[in-house]
């Protein structure tokens, strides 16, 4: 009893965290078909909107501009032990675009917009309000699942473009301020190391990392305990969730585009 | 006319209905009451397809509360939940007005507005309160809101989950009132479950008391006082001797 009772527990472990797989596949699955079907809730998408897009700006920027800028740094000290340091602009660029651009902009969205659907989800769920949507005649599923994650889906991607761009422009103060780099110089070399396909895989994983936040958030919250206490570890384990989802993501689509 | 037969529940290990049986004629006032914890809100939120049951069946004019069309079925129906269940994120008139401005029941913006103003005015608070936000009002206006919303598309039944939970006792007195003249006014099928005896007295026409997942007593309100029933006497009394046992 003694010996297999570690085992035991290792397995329930494992099917608990199998059945949850399984359940927030569903729900994922769920979301997408409520998105493709009417009622249509337009008010709310455009609230999610600007709450997930407009408003992750500047945390976006500030991510982007600061990660550009000590990217540059770091290529060019890096570059200078096999005189290399001539690739900043290219590394930058390829480093930002490909990889650190759509993971910072995701994990950013995750702490601003997993967290806080979490919050607002399952304080509705424990003050009844999503009770009462039900009984309003209104699915919460179409009104609080699916705008937000069509909205994720959606502008992810811009934020992760806008992110690609003030990263390389971050790279590029570095370079030609203190590095002596020549203005016109980076930002063609920039332009033509840059292929198409490295900015469609960019915001295609900004697309991926945008449903992936928003489900997150919304599975989380709707699946949230009693009290403030379940508020606040439906809120933490949803950015945990997403986070982690997040990175595997990253692997796997990068495994997929680029490992050939 | 809703009616529970042999309805049962249980969370887990918890066994919270264990064979409800109840009939609520149309057009009359049921209160249930009963101890906290006892399933009275499980039993009314079965009703609603908010909770599934085990086993039993709950029927609504005759038909099976959990087939045919959700929307038809929940049009029917208005409720008024414990803390109000306003939505945080829209204003007192965009809550009141919910069904009005989303679904089947959707009517031009101005008109949903104006039944917003008018159910508002009903329950008692003026048209200035209309375009303020669930928490800038107190526990007794949002309870009103919660009202207003609950009659705002004219339901034929309405539930009222703990109506008076945290008012002080006029408030209370002014909400129970409320309800009364609105359920007659309507002519509406009201549910009400509550363990404040004073509302009791005040909205009911039968009382069911719930107790260990079964309706021990049911009845009209006027034969309340002088049932018999040891369970319902405690209950009404207040009295830690009796039947049902007081944790101290």
């Amino acid at each position: 009893m003694i010996l297999t009772a570690p085992l035991a527990a290792l397995g329930r472990a494992t099917l608990a965290l199998l059945a949850m797989i399984g359940q927030v596949a569903l729900f994922a699955l769920s979301a997408l078909s409520h998105i493709l079907r009417p009622p249509f809730y337009g008010r709310e998408f455009a609230s999610a909107l600007l709450n997930v897009g407009w408003l992750s700006l500047p945390v976006v920027g500030l991510t982007a501009i600061f990660t550009g800028a000590a990217l540059a740094l770091q290529i060019y000290d890096g570059g200078s032990r096999f005189s290399a340091e001539a690739v900043v602009p290219q590394i930058v660029a390829i480093g930002m675009v490909r990889e650190l651009g759509p993971v910072l902009v995701g994990l950013m969205v995750a702490a601003r917009v997993t967290s806080s659907i979490a919050a607002e989800i399952a304080t509705m769920k424990v003050t009844e309000q999503i009770d009462a949507l039900v009984t309003l005649s209104t699915h919460p599923m179409k009104y609080l699942t699916a705008p937000r994650v069509l909205a994720a889906l959606l502008v992810v991607p811009l934020l992760v473009g806008v992110g690609d761009i003030i990263g390389v422009y971050g790279g590029f103060l570095v370079a030609t301020g203190t590095l002596g780099f020549n203005p016109a110089t980076y930002i063609t070399n920039t332009w033509n190391f840059l292929e198409n396909s490295d900015i469609i895989s960019s915001l295609i994983k900004g697309s991926v990392f945008g449903f992936i936040a928003a489900t997150m958030g919304c599975y989380y919250g709707m699946n949230s305990g009693r009290g403030a206490q379940g508020v606040g570890r439906a809120t933490k384990s949803s950015v945990q969730a997403a986070a982690v989802l997040i990175l595997a993501a990253n692997f796997a689509l990068t495994s997929l585009f680029f490992a050939s | 006319m809703i009616t529970f037969d042999n309805v049962h529940k249980s969370f887990g290990p918890k066994k919270v209905l264990r064979g409800v049986n109840l009939e609520i004629p149309k057009g009359e006032s049921m209160v249930i009451i009963g101890g906290s914890g006892t399933g009275k809100s499980v039993a009314l939120k079965c009703v609603l397809g908010l909770i599934t049951p085990d086993s039993g069946t709950i029927n609504v004019d005759g038909k099976d509360a959990t087939l045919g069309d959700r929307d038809a079925f929940l049009a029917r129906f208005g409720m008024l939940f414990q803390g109000g269940a306003l939505f945080d994120s829209l204003s007192v008139w965009q809550n009141v007005a919910f069904r009005l401005l989303r679904g089947s029941l959707k009517r031009p913006k101005d008109e949903a507005r104006e039944i917003a103003i008018e159910k508002l005015r009903r329950v008692g608070l003026t048209p200035d309160v209309a375009d303020l936000f669930p928490s800038e009002l107190s526990g007794g206006m949002q309870k009103r809101v919660g009202l207003a919303r609950a009659i705002a598309a004219e339901p034929e039944i309405i539930f009222f989950d703990e109506p008076t939970t945290g008012l002080d006792p006029i408030m209370s007195g002014v909400i129970n009132d409320l309800i009364r003249e609105i359920v007659v006014e309507m002519g509406a099928t009201a549910m009400t479950i509550t363990h404040d005896m004073t509302s009791v007295r005040a909205i009911a026409d039968k009382v069911a008391m719930l107790h260990d997942g079964v309706i021990q007593w049911t009845g009209p309100v006027s034969e309340m006082d002088n049932s018999g029933d040891p369970y319902l006497t405690q209950f009404i009394s207040g009295s830690a001797e009796g039947p049902i046992e007081a944790v101290r």
